[in-house]
């Protein structure tokens, strides 16, 4: 039965996108500038009520105003800030949790409000309704029967169930191959760092002793290759790259084989950002990590790069990324802005999927090791 | 067709018949019900509290006894509120007395700030200005870089200097004055709002330009931290606007109504696409039912006009009109179809189908490559004339496409009925006419709205005097008779999700038409 609504749906498209396309739109010529007798309750400026500006002719050609100068890019600097502490990072405005726990604590018993209250603390923090409802629920009952009283034991039960749900027992390393060239493969949507994570992961390896190799796997944004290119020679590694517009795979194809014959020890792969819904540029996805995992190479990580300010539709990002290339791990960025990245909870409930670096900032050693107990204990400082 | 959100509701409304009024729990529980909603679509916990409430004084007035379906009238109701509360008009610019105009763009880093910049420069120059685009990101590596390149793609040129952001902005403005544009997009980079440093920045660039318009530009995928940093920004430098990028993910967006709750201002763009032409003016009423879950009709037909080949897609329907349509056909349709995301979206369009199999992506996927796989494991005489395929043939393509004979039979079978059903009068006329009280009629309509008439775009297809054509006349008049609605919201059911890069548009031999719309270009 399926299949014959599939062929009608495909037939209904088919046909509504005909007609619609075969009557030449009647282009309502688009309005610029208004005369200032009609009300723009919107947005009018309240100094200006002006006449519309009269009409610039256009130039015959604009020349180049400024002559391409590149920016000075920094020589490669020699690793030496510390990694900045998560807790100390994360964030000015930590206080979310703990403001409601102060006064959750004030109360003598947990009653009604405070439960509002503790809801409201998690949904903030973009837990998220489900995650939200299933920890409060639990918690609610081991009241109920007495496990816990008062509000000290709730809150210290929160802390720990939150812990728990993050704790990976495979640990925060990054594997690698023995014996093939390690591939690292960045993925994710667009703006969400990974270009700035593979710069900083490079600064990491490099400093570890390892000799990596940067794959300018974007191939579609402009200037991206530029921009990985400005890292490369920040973290002194050397880069692979193609032309824009070409294949991808190609270039990490490319990056693998160099590897192997310069003897690098891992390529760190970047992606151009792109949205899980967009079913050709998974497919594309799908390819590069499939040649990237030929010999002499070996996919041995495929890292989401994660934006904490995202909320629910980061699970299912990880959701479909996941089921697209499989995930091995999370990279949180921008973790020292006030969002608090809660949906990295759910994402590992539900989908088992740790999180294992965090970024803190948009230098190279602005990157560190998850660490589920500083998480949670930033939260509830 | 309900989503979930309506589906909930009747669930608890469904009470409401037999008891002939609403008690107070049931109204609580419809609310906490459209509360969640709210709050998975990433809506701020206040905003939604207080939306809640507004809808609560709105449903003690209703009396929902009467209608026939009481949730969905619900779900209007906060629909209606939420339009409101994300709208009023769209926003109509107006220009400075002494040109340039200044527009700057502020927002977090990965927030779409540069790409939005060209898409800008792209819009003001369809509004027959001269912009200028200043590139004062001077943080990020590259981004410089990437503004120029998109300033040519966009025909608009771009300045910037290795300086500092407050020179260059200085420098922008200078420059646009000396070569006489008429307007200046200043793309600033991306900054923390908790950043004291850095706002103070950004406060300065804001300082010597003086613009008419700030735009905050929002990831349409942010959660809760939007208020915050809404707040921040506003604070700062007083914004004009909000500019909503990645709409084309599927986000819900709740953090555009947090971010209009508290910010007071419109929201001005909403972009589309990685291409520059993925961008327009903001549509409260599609926002909205984006916000409840319940997709949009009219985004998705326009997202399917914009990534549809348009002569295959021309083709494909003229053929299906004249009862030429083969498999071939339906191969190359499906390309067309699958870079619109999952067929969840269109199925949920179609009346009478069943519940499970609408918005299920995953049975989708699946089904659909098998469909394709067999297809493709036809000669192309097997797919024009499937009546040649034997029992050999069959085993043949079963065995090409990883299925069984069986699974062949059936894809053949439902396509030559599909074929039929495509024929009968009801089938055809109720989806896209129906007396114009289809979803799908009444986008259709909106969309070719203006006193456009159906049977010209049938006309236009090579079909004008079928008569009682394969079709057969009860179909053809049932779609194009009937009286069309005014213009409809964008309604319930699919959830948009569209290409972002061109393919090359090819085409196939022989143009059924001549090309009407033009082709598109982009990047």
């Amino acid at each position: 039965m399926l299949v014959l609504w599939i062929v009608l749906a495909v037939v209904v498209a088919t046909l509504v996108v005909g007609l619609v396309v075969a009557v030449p739109r009647r282009t309502r010529a688009r309005r610029g500038a208004e005369s200032p007798s009609t009300p723009t309750a919107t947005i009018e400026r309240p100094r200006a009520a002006p006449p519309p500006a009269k009409a610039v002719s256009p130039e015959a050609a604009a020349p180049e105003v400024a002559a391409p100068e590149r920016e000075p890019v920094p020589e490669a600097e020699a690793p030496a800030a510390p990694a900045p502490e998560l807790r100390e990072r994360m964030g000015k405005t930590r206080g979310l949790i703990s403001g409601y726990v102060r006064s959750l604590r004030s109360r003598s018993s947990v009653d009604e409000e405070a439960w509002d209250d503790l809801e409201e603390a998690l949904l903030r923090a973009d837990v998220g309704v489900a995650t939200t409802t299933a920890l409060l629920g639990d918690l609610r009952a081991r009241v109920h029967n007495g496990e816990l009283r008062g509000a000290d034991a709730v809150v210290a039960a929160l802390r720990e169930d939150l812990r728990r749900s993050l704790d990976t027992t495979s640990g925060t390393g990054l594997a690698l191959d023995g014996e093939r060239t390690s591939v690292w493969l960045f993925v994710g949507v667009n703006g969400v760092g990974k270009t700035t994570t593979i710069g900083k992961v490079a600064r990491r390896e490099a400093a570890a002793g390892r000799s990596v190799l940067l794959a300018a796997g974007d191939t579609f944004r402009a200037a991206a290759a530029e921009q990985l290119e400005q890292w490369a020679q920040r973290t002194g590694v050397e880069i692979v790259r193609g032309a824009e517009g070409g294949d991808p795979s190609a270039v990490v194809f490319d990056a693998v084989q160099r590897a192997e014959a310069r003897g690098n020890d891992l390529v760190l792969a970047d992606t151009a950002g792109r949205l899980h819904t967009k079913v050709n540029l998974v497919e594309e996805l799908k390819k590069i990590r499939r040649v990237a995992d030929r010999p002499p190479g070996r996919v041995t990580e495929v890292l989401l790069v994660l934006d904490a300010t995202t909320g629910q539709n980061g699970l299912t990002q990880a959701r479909q990324f996941l089921e697209a290339v499989g995930v091995t791990g999370v990279v949180l960025t921008k973790l020292d802005g006030s969002a608090k990245g809660g949906i990295v909870i759910a994402i590992q409930r539900e989908l088992g999927l740790p999180v294992k670096l965090v970024g803190l900032g948009e230098g190279p050693d602005d990157l560190v090791p998850f660490d589920p107990d500083e998480f949670v204990d930033a939260l509830f400082e | 067709m309900f989503d979930a959100l309506s589906d909930r509701l009747e669930g608890i409304f469904g009470r409401l018949r037999s008891r002939g009024r609403l008690s107070d729990a049931d109204v609580d529980e419809a609310l906490r019900e459209i509360r969640t909603a709210l709050l998975e679509a990433d809506v701020d916990v206040s905003v939604a509290r207080s939306l809640v409430s507004g809808i609560r004084a709105r449903l003690v007035g209703e009396d929902l006894s009467k209608s026939l379906s009481p949730g969905q009238q619900v779900v209007k109701a906060v629909h209606e509120q939420l339009i409101e509360v994300l709208g009023g008009e769209t926003l109509r610019l107006t220009y400075a007395p002494a040109p340039p105009t200044v527009v700057l763009l502020a927002g977090l880093q990965g927030s779409g700030k540069t790409t939005t910049s060209a898409k800008l420069a792209r819009w003001f120059r369809q509004q027959g200005r001269n912009p200028l685009l200043v590139g004062a990101d001077l943080q990020r590596p590259a981004a410089v870089e990437q503004l120029r390149i998109l300033g040519e793609q966009a025909g608009v040129p771009v300045f910037s200097e290795p300086t500092d952001p407050v020179a260059v902005a200085e420098g922008g403005l200078r420059e646009a004055r000396r070569l006489g544009r008429d307007v200046l997009i200043v793309d600033t980079a991306g900054r923390l709002a908790i950043d004291e440093a850095l706002m103070d920045e950004v406060r300065r660039v804001s300082g010597a330009v003086s613009p008419r318009y700030t735009f905050l530009v929002v990831d349409a995928m942010t959660g809760q931290d939007a208020v915050a940093t809404a707040r921040a920004f506003h604070d700062a430098l007083e914004l004009d606007g909000v500019i909503l990028t990645k709409l084309d993910g599927d986000a819900r967006g709740g953090a555009a109504l947090s971010v209009k709750e508290v910010v007071g201002r419109p929201i001005a763009f909403a972009s589309t696409g990685e291409r520059l032409a993925d961008f327009d003016l903001f549509h409260p009423d599609r926002m909205a039912s984006r916000i409840l879950g319940m997709g949009d009709v009219l985004t998705l037909i326009e997202q399917a006009e914009r990534e549809f080949d348009h002569d295959i897609a021309t083709e494909g329907a003229a053929r299906l009109l004249e009862g030429r349509f083969t498999l071939e056909d339906f191969l190359s349709q499906l390309q067309q179809v699958k870079k619109l995301g999952s067929l969840g979206g269109l199925l949920s369009l179609m009346p009478g189908v069943p519940k499970e199999l609408k918005n299920n992506a995953a049975i989708d996927d699946e089904q659909v490559a098998q469909v394709e796989a067999i297809i493709r494991s036809m000669t192309p005489r097997e797919r024009g004339e499937p009546g040649v395929i034997d029992g050999s043939r069959r085993s043949r393509i079963a065995r090409g496409s990883g299925t069984t004979t069986q699974e062949v039979n059936q894809l053949l079978r439902q396509f030559k009925e599909a074929q039929q059903l495509m024929r009968s009068p009801g089938m055809l006329g109720g989806m896209l006419g129906g007396g114009g009280r289809g979803k799908l009629a009444q986008a259709l309509a909106e969309r070719m709205g203006d006193g456009t008439d159906p049977a010209s775009g049938l006309e236009a297809l090579g079909s004008g005097g079928l008569g009682g054509g394969a079709l057969g006349g009860g179909a053809l008049d049932s779609v194009l008779g009937g009286p069309r609605p005014s213009t409809g919201v964008g309604a319930p059911g699919a959830r948009a999700g569209a290409r972002g890069r061109p393919g090359s548009k090819k085409k196939k031999g022989g143009r059924v038409t001549p090309k009407g719309e033009g082709g598109r270009s982009g990047r």
